[in-house]
């Protein structure tokens, strides 16, 4: 897994309180993780301050998954 | 009796009556203040009074690039905003039928849409830190009404509105968002009614007098505190008991 990846997930399941192993790819936050709309702008927020980025917000609202989120930041570094 | 040492407050308005008497009462608890207002001598004069933890941030409400730019202005001034009060306001009375866009215009832009903009501009670190306290100042029009202040009454009743829904979103972060409504205090707004309105006025008013600024400020402390942390999306009525509401 790319150290993106690594941590992205670290990130999530700090943020969200879950298993690692629930973190797969296509996990969404919302409807697999148990993440409520605050929370994902939360996460927004800490993957901007992780990677030193900025995640507009229509952007952000296409971060839906795990697999989303990774993607979005390795395109965007 | 509230401690806010180690605080960090914004305050709009805060070259005004109200809002100058909320700096003072949130300096004398402790907190460090940022005051704001668009004209800096009185802001200026206000700091050298309160001497340390108190920060200058002029700022012209209506324009939007600078109200924006605030929170983060007052960020770098004082480390953090931990508490947002909105006390900022004009007014442009006039009868409904006579009221010119501009007129509404102006004062939903600046009572109204600049406590949208502050509010959403401190959100990001409140949300981190776990812990915010906004205070908006309405006014008792807003639940009332008054003739002449359509636009006025609208941005206050709109800031209560504002406030609840924030609350909802904000309360699971340890984040809350009241409202303080003044009825009629002694400041210059209600210097240029004329003895016949005043005497209107008092009429109404069971307590037989103004309020004054510190008797907002008092409450708006209460709302900063520790202590208020259970009260959210609520509105304090401070009107010597002209609307019960």
């Amino acid at each position: 897994m790319s150290d993106i990846a690594d941590r992205v997930k670290k990130i999530v399941v700090e943020h969200l309180s879950v298993e690692e192993d629930k973190v797969t790819e296509s996990a969404s936050f919302i409807d697999d993780l148990g993440a409520d709309s605050l929370d994902t702008v939360e996460l927004v927020m800490a993957f901007e301050e992780e990677f030193g980025i900025e995640i507009p917000d229509d952007a952000a609202e296409t971060i839906q998954t795990f697999g989303d989120a990774v993607k979005f930041i390795s395109e965007a570094q | 009796m509230f401690d806010l040492t180690g605080k960090n407050a914004l305050i709009t308005g805060a070259s005004g009556g109200i809002g100058g008497e909320i700096a003072k009462a949130l300096h004398g608890a402790g907190a460090t203040v940022g005051l704001s207002g668009t004209r800096t001598e009185p802001l200026e004069a206000l700091a050298a009074e309160l001497g340390e933890r108190a920060h200058v941030l002029p700022c012209n409400l209506s324009d939007a690039d600078a109200v924006n730019a605030l929170p983060k202005q007052a960020a770098e001034a004082m480390g953090s905003v931990d508490i947002l009060v909105n006390n900022a306001g004009i007014t442009r009375d006039n009868l409904f039928m006579r009221m010119s866009e501009d007129e509404w215009n102006s004062v939903l832009e600046v009572n109204l849409t600049s406590t949208f903009r502050l509010c959403k501009g401190v959100l990001r670190s409140m949300m981190k830190s776990r812990w915010g306290r906004i205070v908006n100042i309405s006014s008792v029009v807003g639940a009332t009404g008054n003739p002449g202040q359509g636009n006025y009454a609208a941005a206050k009743a709109g800031m209560i509105g504002m406030s609840k829904s924030l609350a909802y979103e904000v309360a699971s972060r340890g984040i809350t968002v009241n409202a303080v409504a003044p009825g009629f205090i002694e400041t210059a707004m209600t210097d240029k009614l004329n003895d016949d309105q005043k005497g209107a006025i008092l009429g109404q008013i069971p307590a037989g007098r103004m309020g004054t600024p510190a008797e907002i400020a008092a409450s708006v402390l209460f709302l900063a505190s520790a202590e208020a942390g259970y009260m959210t999306g609520a509105t304090l009525h401070v009107n010597g008991g002209m609307a019960m509401l």
